[in-house]
C-alpha cells in the first residue's frame, strides 16, 4: 500500500499548496509516491524527497504542459493502479479538485475535497471538510478501500523530513479521446503574488471611495509583499477587477495574516477570509461588523493609518 | 438544443449556520433557502441561449426531498422550461452526480454552478462528466457556442485560459458567465403550472457518510489599537502573533 500524491507545477516549479499535500501524505504513515505531469525543473523533482516522497515519477510528455483535466485524471488513474495507491492526495485547485474527482470516480474510490486535518483512521477513515464556505466541518466517513482526498490551503505544515527521492520517468500513453478539451490559450492575472496562495492579503473595500485612491494600499502590499484584494461591491463596481473579490462567491484566502480596509464585514465576504490566522481591520466605523471576526483593529481613516501602518513597517524592517 | 440546469436548494449567503439533533442535522430555524448563487449564473446564462436560439429548451434539475420544491419553481419562474426532481437528500457529490448523470442523457448542454455553497465539494460537474464519458469544464466564466463548437473562459489559479470543446458537454460556471435574472410577475405565474416530474432516486452504495457537523472554535475577543500608535500594531503583528 502506499499514497500518491499529485504534485502542481506552475513554469517549472512546484507549488506551495502541493508542497503541503506531500507533507499531509507523509504525515499518514505509508510510503508516498508523488507524481509530477508536463515539464518541469530537474531540482524541483529531487527536491520534493525532502518533503517525504520516497519515489517521483515525471510524466515529462509535453502534451501534459497543459492541465488538460481528462488527461490529467487517466494518467493520475494509470499511476495509482501501478503504484498499488490505495489513497491519491492533492491541494484543492480549480484543476487539482476536478481532476481529482475524476480519479475517483474512474477508480471507485470515496472522494472528500476542503479537507483541513490528517484523516482519523481509530474507527474507519473519517475526515474533517471545511463546509458552508468556512462557515463549519463536517465529519465524513469514507467507506470504500481506495481514497482521493483533496486538501484545503493550511491542512499541512510543510516541513523538511530530510529524505530523498528516486525520480522515475513515468511514460504514459494518451488517446484523443483523454484531450476532449483544448486549451488555446493562457493568460496570467496581473500582479505577482497570487491571492490564493498568498502568506499576507492586503484588500480595500468602499471605504477607500473610488479606484483612484487605491495607491495607499498597494503601497502597504508592496512593503509587505502581500496579494491585494477587494470585497464584492468593489468588484462588482469595477473599481478592481474580479478575480481580487475575496469572499463566498469570490476567492477563498487562508494568509497568515489578513489586513482589511474599509470593509465593513459583511457575512459573505467573512466566509472568505475566515481561515486565516490572523485578521487586522481598519476601519472608520468603530461599529463594522468586521471589528468582531479580528484579532486586531483600529478605528479610523484609511487614508490617515494605512499611510503610517506602511512607513511603520518599513521602520520596523529597517 | 437541449439544456439542463443543475440547480442546488442552499441557505442564504446571509445564514447563520447551526445545527440540531446532536449535531448531525443542520438547524432550518429562520433560515431561507435560495439557489446556489453559481447554479444561478448557470441557469441566467442557459436562459440567454435559449432566447438566442429558438427551439432550445432548458430543464431544470434538483436532488432534494418536497422542500426544495419553491426553489425549483424559482428556476422555472426564471425561465425553465421544466423542472425534475430527484427524490433524495444530497448527502454526497458521487450520490448527487449519479442522480443527475441518470437524467442528462439526451441533452447537448449540462450547466450547473461551480459548486453548491453548502457543502462545497465543486466536483459534481467533474463527476457527471465522467459518468456520461462527456468532456467537462469549471469554473467557467465564459460560454459561447457555435454549432457544436464551444468556446469558454475558463478561470484557473493566478489567471484564465481559453479552452475549446464540442457539445455534448458539462461546465460548472461562475461570474461574470452571466447576470442573475429575476422573476417577473409573468413568469411567476407561468410557473405554478409548467411540468415538475418527481422522481425516485437510482439506488446506490453510500461512498461517503457525514457523521457529524462542527462550528468552528470562537474567536477571542479584539484587540483594538489606537489609530495614533499604529507602530504597535507592527510590535504585536511580530512578537504576538507572530505573522510578520
Amino acid at each position: 500500500m502506499s499514497t500518491l500524491v499529485f504534485i502542481e507545477v506552475s513554469e517549472g516549479k512546484v507549488r506551495k499548496s502541493s508542497l503541503e499535500a506531500v507533507c499531509y501524505a507523509k504525515a499518514m504513515g505509508s510510503p508516498v509516491t508523488a507524481i509530477v505531469l508536463g515539464p518541469a525543473d530537474a531540482t524541483e523533482l529531487q527536491s520534493l524527497g525532502k518533503y517525504g516522497a520516497q519515489k517521483v515519477l515525471h510524466a515529462s510528455d509535453a502534451k501534459l504542459a497543459k492541465g488538460v483535466i481528462q488527461a490529467y485524471s487517466a494518467v493520475l488513474t494509470k499511476a495509482m493502479q501501478d503504484e498499488n495507491a490505495d489513497v491519491l492526495v492533492l491541494a484543492n485547485s480549480s484543476l487539482g479538485t476536478p481532476v481529482a474527482a475524476k480519479v475517483a470516480v474512474k477508480t471507485g474510490a470515496s472522494f472528500a475535497s476542503n479537507v483541513v486535518e490528517l484523516p482519523n483512521t481509530s474507527s474507519g477513515f473519517v475526515v474533517k471538510r471545511s463546509i458552508y464556505t468556512g462557515k463549519a466541518f463536517s465529519l465524513v466517513e469514507l467507506k470504500n478501500p481506495k481514497k482521493v482526498i483533496a486538501i484545503k490551503k493550511n491542512a499541512a505544515e510543510v516541513k523538511e523530513s530530510g529524505g530523498s527521492a528516486e525520480v522515475v520517468s513515468y511514460p504514459v500513453s494518451l488517446t484523443d479521446a483523454d484531450f476532449n478539451t483544448t486549451i488555446l490559450s493562457s493568460e496570467k492575472a496581473t500582479g505577482d503574488i497570487l491571492l490564493p496562495e498568498a502568506e499576507i492579503v492586503v484588500s480595500g473595500g468602499r471605504g477607500l471611495k473610488g479606484p483612484e485612491h487605491w495607491g495607499v494600499l498597494e503601497e502597504l502590499a508592496k512593503t509587505l509583499h502581500a496579494a491585494t484584494g477587494c470585497s464584492k461591491p468593489v468588484s462588482d463596481m469595477g473599481w478592481r477587477p474580479h478575480h481580487e473579490h475575496v469572499g463566498q462567491t469570490g476567492v477563498k484566502v487562508a494568509p497568515q495574516l489578513y489586513i482589511a480596509i474599509g470593509i465593513s464585514g459583511a457575512i459573505q465576504h467573512l466566509a472568505g477570509v475566515n481561515s486565516s490566522k490572523c485578521i487586522v481591520v481598519i476601519n472608520k466605523d468603530a461599529d463594522a461588523p468586521f471589528f468582531k471576526a479580528a484579532d486586531y483593529g483600529i478605528i479610523g481613516d484609511a487614508f490617515d493609518v494605512v499611510p503610517k501602518l506602511t512607513a511603520a513597517i518599513k521602520a520596523a524592517n529597517s | 438544443m437541449k439544456i439542463l440546469v443543475c440547480i442546488s436548494h442552499v441557505p442564504d449567503t446571509t445564514s447563520k449556520i447551526n445545527f440540531v439533533d446532536n449535531s448531525t442535522k443542520f438547524d432550518t430555524t429562520g433560515v431561507q433557502f435560495i439557489i446556489g448563487p453559481y447554479d444561478d449564473y448557470a441557469l441566467a446564462r442557459a436562459i440567454e441561449l435559449k432566447e438566442a436560439t429558438p427551439g432550445t429548451t432548458v430543464t431544470a434539475i434538483n436532488v432534494g426531498l418536497s422542500d426544495t420544491e419553491p426553489t425549483i419553481r424559482k428556476a422555472l419562474a426564471i425561465g425553465a422550461d421544466d423542472a425534475i426532481r430527484v427524490n433524495a437528500d444530497p448527502s454526497d457529490s458521487f450520490f448527487v452526480a449519479t442522480q443527475i448523470a441518470e437524467h442528462a442523457k439526451g441533452f447537448d448542454l449540462v450547466l450547473m454552478g461551480r459548486e453548491s455553497i453548502d457543502y462545497n465539494s465543486g466536483v459534481v460537474h467533474a463527476m457527471v462528466g465522467e459518468i456520461l464519458g462527456l468532456p467537462s469544464i469549471s469554473p467557467v466564466m465564459k460560454l459561447d457556442i457555435e454549432g457544436t463548437n464551444v468556446k469558454m473562459t475558463v478561470e484557473i489559479e493566478g489567471g484564465k485560459e481559453q479552452v475549446e470543446a464540442k457539445l455534448p458537454l458539462v461546465a460548472g460556471c461562475q461570474e461574470p458567465i452571466a447576470e442573475w435574472k429575476i422573476p417577473n410577475m409573468r413568469g411567476i405565474m407561468s410557473a405554478r403550472t409548467k411540468p415538475l416530474k418527481v422522481v425516485e432516486p437510482k439506488a446506490t452504495q453510500p461512498t461517503a457518510v457525514i457523521q457529524k457537523f462542527e462550528l468552528p472554535a470562537p474567536k477571542g475577543a479584539v484587540k483594538m489599537i489606537s489609530a495614533d500608535n499604529v507602530a504597535e500594531l507592527v510590535t504585536k503583528l511580530k512578537n504576538e502573533a507572530k505573522v510578520l
